[in-house]
């Protein structure tokens, strides 16, 4: 079983994330959970989602607590969160900065990054800071848990005519501009 | 073709309600209220459902509403959660003396005081005497299934009385996780429409709901709960038949792990899920421990829980809820009376666990079943993972 846990502010659409890669799992077969982590709603404070993904029935209940994967959305978070608390050995931590690969991990001691700078794309290919779809293109590069091709049909589902395209190309090019170190 | 979905688990239930094609669905919108009305309402406004859609001004008016809909012979459903169910508290014994078929999902949450939006069973516990049938689901799948089977079992003239499908607030109510979709024809085939026994009717006036003067009132509640405990067979009939239909058997007890276990979790909701991971687990480290799963809770299922712990020596009972004040948690007091008297009752450790939304991990109850092992829970009950400055 795959474990994912997602570190965005209220209002960044983490849980919308989790929510979109759980449907893609799904709808290829696999079995899949998304939840938020259930508390007051609160624009811009921490909050973390979670994902699980398995090719059998997923029967439990209780929240992430040694993620396989984190994946970040707010680079400001590095410095107030510990994004990494029980990663498991070899796991990865999927963020969003400026920074690159190496200088991440040695500044915050981690083992395995996937780094792309999502605010850009989102801000280049959205026209918004919202980097929730855009992330996922670094997740999915990560991880290959679902192809991107996989992921066009719900982001298209979710997100309509007129947006749904353009988060799509959000997270190809996130994809394509991801660096795993 | 059926078709498997990835949602929230509320809106699988408004789907469900809506294949059910219920006629009416009175509930008040927002706060404490889950997705599935909201999604509800969407369906009869863009012509999906065909049904009044009544949004009320609370959850008093929301059962009141229900009442007055199933007395006219109408397919009834409406949702709460937590608070709202208190406020509906009232009217549901009427719904019931009534004997109106009315579905309504209840998405378990605290009770506050603190003020909490998290999940535990203190909503449901404290309407558990109002003669409604009340089960719960541990999972998106059920919450469908049993929520389409809900309207059969309650509609039935063997029944006539309103049924609570209990679902986790949050932990189900708001978990993204695959759903089977069945056929509408199937669902059409399982479930025909609703046929009152008596209605409302300008041109042919009945009374329901009169006075119950102290000549005829012990009559009246005797009667009812007769019916309650009629329900039993109707709920496995109709349980059965979704089971011979659309292959997902439902029991109104489930057991798994280790047959003939000596020490048995017993669960009721979606930390039985949680539970089933831990057991299975210990069974693969060699422990001797299994599980009983309480899916149908009014009536309570005596026959089926006795046979289902045949054995046992140790119970390990799991409640959401506190009886302040009261001898044990609710669900192991009726444990505890169901073996009132038997020669060979084993031994009740009854744990509380999981209020207000606390976690409760799998390999916590590795430690509740190590620690009832060594014989660490001394008391009637056990309130588990109170931090110790508390």
């Amino acid at each position: 079983m795959l474990e994912i846990r997602l570190h965005g502010r209220g209002g960044q659409g983490g849980v919308t994330s989790a929510e979109l890669l759980a449907r893609a799992a799904i709808n290829k077969g696999s079995y899949a959970q998304a939840f938020p982590s259930f508390g007051p709603e609160r624009r811009g404070a921490p909050v973390v989602a979670f994902v699980r993904v398995d090719d059998k029935r997923i029967r439990v209940r209780e929240k992430i607590y040694d993620p396989n994967m984190v994946m970040v959305l707010d680079p400001t978070l590095l410095d107030i969160v510990d994004v990494a608390e029980g990663l498991k050995d070899g796991g990865v931590i999927i963020v969003n900065s400026s920074m690159d690969p190496d200088e991440l991990k040695k500044k915050y001691g981690w083992n395995k990054v996937a780094q792309v700078n999502a605010d850009t794309v989102a801000m280049e290919e959205l026209g918004v800071p919202i980097t929730n779809t855009t992330m996922l293109g670094a997740l999915l590069k990560a991880s290959g848990i679902v192809s991107v091709d996989d992921m066009e049909e719900v982001i298209q589902d979710r997100f309509g005519p007129k947006l749904g395209p353009k988060n799509f190309k959000a997270l190809k090019r996130a994809f394509e501009e991801t660096q795993v170190a | 073709m059926a078709k498997r979905v990835g949602l929230e688990v509320s809106l699988a239930v408004a789907d469900a309600v809506k294949m059910s094609k219920a006629e009416v669905v009175s509930a008040y919108p927002i706060t404490p209220q889950t997705h599935i009305v909201e999604e509800l309402s969407h369906f009869v406004a863009n012509g999906e459902l065909d049904a009044a859609f009544i949004p009320v001004e609370s959850e008093h008016s929301a059962m009141s509403a229900a009442m007055g809909s199933a007395a006219t012979g109408a397919r009834t459903y409406t949702a709460t959660s937590s608070q709202g169910l208190a406020l509906m508290n009232e009217m549901l014994p009427i719904a019931s003396a009534m004997r109106l078929p009315i579905v309504m999902t209840i998405a378990n949450r605290s009770l506050s005081g603190p003020i909490s939006i998290w999940n535990d069973h203190s909503d449901i516990m404290s309407i558990r005497d109002v003669g409604w049938v009340q089960i719960f689901v541990e999972n998106g799948q059920e919450a469908f299934d049993i929520s389409v089977c809900a309207f059969k079992i309650a509609e039935d003239h063997r029944v006539l009385l309103p049924m609570g499908v209990n679902m986790d607030g949050f932990m189900l109510s708001h978990m993204i996780e695959p759903v089977e979709f069945p056929d509408q024809s199937d669902i059409d085939d399982f479930l025909p429409g609703f046929t009152a026994k008596m209605i409302l009717d300008p041109a042919e006036p009945v009374t329901m709901g009169p006075v119950g003067v102290p000549e005829v009132y012990m009559e009246a509640k005797v009667q009812c709960e007769q019916a309650l405990i009629n329900s039993k067979p109707v709920v496995k009939e109709v349980l059965d038949g979704f089971a011979a239909k659309f292959g997902r058997q439902y029991n109104l007890v489930e057991t798994n792990g280790k047959e003939g276990a000596k020490t048995l979790f017993v669960t009721m909701g979606s930390l039985g899920e949680t539970v089933m991971t831990s057991v299975d687990e210990m069974n693969a480290d060699g422990k001797d421990v299994g599980q009983v799963r309480i899916r149908l809770w009014r009536p309570f299922p005596q026959e089926e829980f006795l046979a289902a712990v045949k054995g046992a020596d140790k119970l390990i009972v799991l409640d959401r809820a506190l009886s302040p004040g009261g001898v044990r948690g609710p669900v192991a007091s009726e444990l505890a009376s169901l073996f009132h008297g038997q020669a060979d009752a084993p031994e009740i450790v009854n744990v509380v666990a999981g209020l207000g939304g606390r976690d409760v991990s799998v390999d916590e109850f590795k430690e509740i079943y190590e620690t009832a092992q060594s014989g660490g829970f001394k008391d009637a009950y056990t309130v588990w993972g109170v931090m110790s400055n508390a």
